[in-house]
């Protein structure tokens, strides 16, 4: 299966090709993919050499003239290197702009922690008015980049891994979708992060929600799914441990609930090896979860799903 | 918000130290106001295609006001140029005023950037003048106005280094130098940007005719820097 970045480059350079406010501003990495796109509108296609806070800045310039920048490179160097063009040249200067990351937590774990960044949608978070969408399928990046540079001037940001689910599911940009249906229960899988929740709950009398956009969250959709499977919600997400928290809590305000947060844990690990080592570390490999969420809910849960 | 206008007269440069006068200043942001006065002052009256009237207009030259602190002068032009109301001055800082002792694009009419933290300006200029190249509005000219200290933030580097190559002959850089910066040498601003391809004018940031023929100076093909030497801040 191709990749979700393997999608990023096509899919922006037609929309290039499409739309004339569309620009992309880049830092060298990812610089390859647009070549072909970059001798079609060199006015467009603007890589400014390793320099990141340039790249966050002059996007915020483009903006500022009217038009749709789209800004490429890894989460670390996209969201924590350059944070403070982001909250201000963005947000400060009410400017415009789609920032597309890829190597998500650990897409690169023998690259090390230098290229890990768990922590990105919670600085995010500390901002105001970010769309954060996090597909879990290339199928999925496709719709969500689309959607993101047809938001007008919105800030969104487009969270792009190497992890993936198996396939790919309908998404709006807006919604939860709910996947499976139960009693005892809710869990909320974002992103690549549903097949192995799908897996560790199998059999369980649990609801499943599927988010892929997490900012703003959908909780119109959370509160109908515990209407039906009661306010026990268990989040499971590919980046940050109790990065959404808050928003779970926000939604259920008025009644009684418990949450579980699960997802990329706070200590730096300090290893290198493969993608699955790490999902294992973290305890999101499929048994992890279920052990967890099992401990978590107790033996309601145990009966069966209605699929 | 219930403020008093005074918008029946223009206003010439001689008027603006009591413009400035309206404005009750922040102590620390004082001297930092005025090293700006006579290169905002050049440029408004002189040089930049741009009027209360084109704020909003595509072709309009673009004035990013990146050094932020003491931003007294910079009203005192916009209120005498007509961009705010001479009325809005005192209320500089308050709460309901739109003027606070670092500028706001979203509150203050004219201004193209907030500012106030430093190093913002020139990266967002060199995306500015990028994105009217991309439009095809090769005309209008954008204009950053640092300081010398405020060179030291690595931010700057990244765009000196990149328009210069980039060929960014829209793009015109103004360096107000009073040696604030806490460490440099004799030329050093100007070599800086001569090193990335930039043309690079030293001229008395006193001297109204020096001033203009800088900013007007040709500089085909590449960016411009003007450094504006004016007395040193600690003197």
């Amino acid at each position: 299966m191709d990749t979700m970045r393997d999608r990023f480059a096509p899919v922006v350079s037609r929309l290039l090709d499409e739309d004339p406010r569309v620009a992309v501003v880049l830092a060298e990495i990812g610089a390859d993919g647009f070549r072909e796109a970059g001798r079609r509108h060199p006015d467009r296609v603007i890589n400014v050499g390793i320099r990141e806070q340039l790249m966050v800045g002059a996007a915020a310039g483009l903006a500022l003239t009217g038009l749709r920048p789209v800004v490429h490179t890894f989460a670390s160097f996209l969201v924590e290197r350059p944070f403070e063009q982001v909250k201000l040249d963005l947000g400060h200067q009410n400017a415009g702009a789609v920032l597309v990351s890829a190597a998500a937590s650990f897409d690169w774990p023998a690259g090390g922690y230098t290229h890990m960044a768990p922590g990105d949608v919670s600085l995010l978070d500390t901002l105001d008015g970010w769309t954060v969408h996090v597909p879990g399928h290339p199928d999925e990046a496709e719709t969500l980049l689309r959607h993101a540079v047809a938001a007008g001037d919105e800030k969104v940001y487009v969270r792009l891994s190497v992890q993936a689910n198996r396939r790919g599911r309908a998404v709006d940009g807006e919604r939860v979708r709910t996947v499976r249906e139960g009693r005892s229960g809710v869990v909320v899988a974002v992103g690549p992060a549903l097949d192995a929740v799908l897996d560790a709950t199998e059999g369980l009398d649990l609801t499943v929600l599927y988010a892929t956009t997490v900012r703003p969250f959908d909780t119109a959709g959370l509160r109908r799914a515990t209407e039906a499977a009661g306010t026990d919600v268990v989040l499971v997400e590919p980046y940050l441990a109790g990065t959404s928290t808050r928003v779970v809590s926000d939604a259920l305000t008025d009644v009684p609930h418990r949450v579980l947060a699960l997802g990329v844990t706070r200590p730096e690990l300090r290893r290198y090896g493969t993608i699955e080592d790490h999902v294992t570390a973290h305890g999101l490999d499929a048994g992890s979860l279920r052990a967890r969420i099992g401990g978590f809910l107790g033996r309601e849960a145990a009966g069966t799903a209605r699929t | 918000m219930t403020i008093a206008t005074d918008d029946s007269r223009t206003h010439g440069y001689a008027d603006l130290p009591r413009l400035m006068g309206m404005m009750t200043g922040d102590e620390k942001h004082g001297p930092a106001a005025t090293s700006t006065l006579d290169v905002l002052w050049v440029l408004y009256d002189r040089v930049l295609r741009v009027t209360p009237e084109r704020t909003r207009d595509p072709a309009r030259d673009r004035f990013l006001l990146s050094k932020g602190h003491g931003p007294m002068a910079y009203y005192a032009v916009l209120a005498a140029k007509g961009f705010v109301p001479v009325g809005w001055l005192p209320g500089f800082g308050s709460y309901d005023s739109p003027l606070g002792h670092h500028p706001d694009r979203v509150l203050v009419p004219g201004a193209e950037i907030g500012s106030g933290s430093l190093g913002h300006g020139l990266p967002i200029a060199v995306g500015t003048a990028l994105g009217l190249r991309a439009q095809g509005l090769h005309e209008p000219a954008v204009w950053v106005l640092t300081g010398d200290a405020e060179l030291d933030e690595g931010s700057n580097h990244e765009a000196i280094a990149f328009a210069g190559p980039a060929g960014l002959e829209r793009l015109h850089t103004v360096v107000v130098d009073n040696s604030s910066a806490r460490h440099a040498l004799p030329g050093g601003i100007a070599a800086r940007f001569e090193a990335a391809g930039w043309h690079a004018v030293t001229v008395d940031g006193r001297d109204h005719e020096a001033l203009y023929a800088a900013f007007t100076a040709p500089h085909p093909g590449r960016p411009l820097v003007v450094v504006a030497r004016v007395e040193p801040k600690n003197a």
